[in-house]
């Protein structure tokens, strides 16, 4: 502060900007597997994990029962007939639970799908344990097929007293075209 | 290529500038360089304006009158993109070609040719960006956020070249904040150290800081919206793995310190007239500098308050409500400073003066409902509402905007060596101050009763104010054909201005003659020890 005598050497000073202009170029796209991680991490944004597999022998919590929702979204532009199968189930915490999802591709071409699942509340995101689950591939459907999709979950019993009640919701996207393009 | 640049180097001294119209394309001179600026973002300035005026004519009245909605929201998008990167952020950029190297004893900036080019990209950008609007499909209509999925699978097809405007514009600043930093950091007069610069050097110091660090984070967001546009990778796309939420966290990073980089350069501004027309010395120096680096600082760590609903764990909404209320504290410091130089002071309230007086008030209006709006749960309400199109154009228009037109009655008679005329001048700046009040205050009041913004027809409960509002905005937009007028008047003639301009003016750009000469300082200026930070 009380250095009276001014750096000079605009080349180096030049180049270290320039340094920090790719590094924070490279730091936008390093947000995008960051933001992945995070929410990984922490359950944010409802996103629920990878395929689960049972480790230990889960602990069943006799006494509780969690109500668990189900809800489905068409993104804009899906042709597709997509519902639950039954929309509520009361869940012991620590059972597997197996479900079935209904699709019909009412279209006159086939249609790959991509289902993306998020849970409310968020903190309860991570405590869903998915065994199996038509989220994890993508499905192609024939001009007029149907299908029932299975989901095999279960609720960690470790899941907070003061959540009673779960909504998984998927919504379905159409992919055939961003199949194409790859 | 030495041999040239020693040529160049040799024409540069011994004459003035070049004759005829090349010398605007070809010039390095940070004065040509300067004016060039500040004209294109006045043109631009007038481009926006005359968009807003057009929305503010369609919202006259309830129903559709003049425009379709699908042109009315290409005029919201244009006005914000114009308005941002085209009017305000030249504007600062013009502001510190003229004035950094006159303020700290440099001969010119840093680097001169880098500067030559930073600015002529500009008029490629936004004809690129304006050129839009005669596209199949027309402008880019989603808004000046331009969140995705809406502008990666819904906007028109001239999308692709609104990416390619933006990443010129981010070049055109990169490179103009580049050339900033070095020339503060390197070329300051012997005795000119970091503490004892206008404070007008030291915020653009900063802003130019912000800049480096999140122009390139706009570029990269731009980016991974041409890819998924084109490319079919899935950056924002859920169906492919992606995420839109993930869109708005890479803006706002972006986002939220961009709003300060439209806003410190505008608190050197006013820490430069507020004591030359109180004539006292600036109250709190140092404060006012460590106030401006710790708004730099928190502005990294709060851009999430702009998503308080797109679903955030309780968590993160206390965090970002609690940081972003922070910032009151920094800036709550400026303005206490501001007044305290007031205070007591032998004030005289010529026209730059004025505007910088209005800034205080009027900003502090729009600081204060930012506080609102960072309330997480109250955010609700207000969020996409008229509520905070009146809070952030209450810190541009009589924030930014008005300080750019402090400093251009401040310094125009340094620039031209002739007064403005200070009548014509006091009237611009009541018609302004007028206008703009009658224009935005208003929309706080529909804000609140829930009209949401970018919307072409609204209910009728809120048509008084949208009225008033738009009256407003007619006399606010049209007295800036007056501000033009004086401007050109007072470049073509008016009472010589002295080399000191104004009674309490401090600092070295008030030793030299008015106009300033081409070339200052070739010579480092002998810094009086005992005069710091006019």
């Amino acid at each position: 502060m009380t250095d009276n005598s001014v750096a000079n050497n605009p080349t180096a000073t030049t180049f270290k900007l320039v340094a920090v202009v790719v590094g924070m170029f490279g730091f936008g796209f390093a947000l995008v597997p960051l933001y992945d991680l995070i929410c990984d991490v922490t359950g944010l944004n409802g996103k629920t994990g990878d395929q689960y597999t049972v480790i230990n022998e889960q602990v069943i919590d006799e006494k509780r029962v969690v109500k668990v929702q189900f809800l489905t979204n068409n993104n804009a532009g899906m042709p597709w007939e997509f519902r639950p199968v039954v929309r509520t189930m009361e869940v012991t915490p620590g059972e597997l639970n197996l479900t079935n999802f209904y699709v019909h591709n009412p279209s006159d071409m086939a249609i790959t799908a991509q289902a993306i699942p998020s849970v409310t509340p968020f903190r309860a995101a991570r405590y869903l344990h998915k065994t199996e689950c038509f989220c994890f591939e993508q499905q192609e459907l024939q001009a007029g097929e149907s299908l029932d999709m299975p989901l095999r979950f279960i609720v960690d019993a470790s899941l907070p007293e003061n959540v009673t009640t779960l909504t998984l919701s998927y919504t379905i996207f159409d992919i055939s075209d961003q199949l194409a393009a790859n | 290529m030495s041999a040239v640049i020693e040529q160049h180097h040799d024409d540069d001294h011994h004459h003035g500038p070049a004759k005829g119209l090349l010398r605007w394309v070809f010039t390095t001179n940070h004065k040509d360089i300067g004016t060039m600026y500040l004209w294109f973002s006045f043109a631009m300035f007038l481009l926006g304006g005359s968009f807003a005026l057009v929305i503010r004519a369609e919202l006259f009245q309830p129903g559709l009158q003049i425009v379709q909605p699908e042109f009315f929201n290409q005029m919201t998008t244009m006005h914000g993109l114009i308005m941002v990167f085209g009017a305000v952020m030249p504007a600062f950029v013009g502001l510190a070609n003229w004035l950094v190297p006159m303020m700290i004893g440099a001969p010119d900036m840093a680097l001169p040719r880098m500067n030559n080019y930073s600015f002529w990209i500009l008029p490629f950008a936004f004809t690129m960006l304006a050129s839009t609007l005669f596209m199949e499909g027309g402008a880019p209509n989603f808004g000046w956020t331009f969140y995705a999925p809406l502008s990666t699978e819904y906007g028109p097809p001239s999308t692709t070249f609104f990416i390619f405007a933006v990443h010129l514009m981010g070049i055109s600043s990169i490179m103009g904040s580049i050339n900033v930093v070095v020339t503060i950091l390197n070329m300051r007069a012997p005795g000119m150290t970091l503490m004892r610069m206008p404070l007008f050097v030291w915020t653009w110091l900063i802003t130019a800081y912000l800049l480096i660090a999140v122009m390139p984070v706009l570029a990269g967001v731009v980016t991974m919206m041409l890819m998924d546009i084109h490319f079919g990778t899935a950056f924002f796309n859920a169906g492919g793995g992606g995420d839109p939420v993930l869109f708005q966290h890479v803006f706002w990073f972006f986002g939220h310190p961009e709003v300060y980089i439209m806003i410190l350069p505008a608190f050197g501004v006013v820490s430069a007239i507020i004591p030359t027309f109180a004539r006292k010395r600036l109250f709190g120096y140092a404060s006012m500098v460590y106030a401006t680096a710790s708004i730099a600082f928190l502005s990294f760590i709060v851009w999430a308050h702009h998503m308080f609903t797109v679903g955030m764990p309780l968590a993160g909404e206390l965090y970002f409500m609690y940081a972003t209320m922070l910032i009151a504290v920094p800036t709550g410091v400026k303005v206490f400073n501001w007044v305290a130089t007031m205070w007591k002071g032998s004030m005289t309230f010529e026209t730059p003066m004025l505007f910088a007086i209005a800034f205080v008030v009027l900003f502090t209006i729009g600081g204060l409902s930012g506080l609102m709006l960072a309330i997480a749960p109250a955010d609700f309400q207000y969020h996409d509402t008229y509520f905070v199109v009146a809070h952030f154009h209450y810190v541009l228009v009589p924030g930014s905007v008005f300080s750019i037109m402090a400093a251009v009655y401040f310094w125009i008679p340094k620039w031209t060596g002739n007064m403005y005329d200070e009548t014509l001048g006091k009237v611009h700046f009541w018609l302004s101050f007028v206008g703009v009040n009658v224009l935005f205050f208003p929309q706080h009041f529909i804000g609140l009763a829930g009209m949401p913004r970018r919307v072409p027809d609204y209910a009728l409960q809120f048509a008084d104010y949208n009225m008033v509002s738009s009256v407003g905005a007619f006399i606010f937009g049209f007295s800036q054909l007056l501000f033009l007028f004086i401007v050109v008047k007072c470049v073509f003639g008016g009472k010589k201005a002295t080399a000191q301009v104004w009674e309490g003016a401090h600092g070295l750009e008030w030793t030299i003659p008015s106009p300033a000469p081409y070339h200052t300082f070739s010579t480092p200026p002998k810094i009086d020890m005992t005069e710091a930070h006019g």
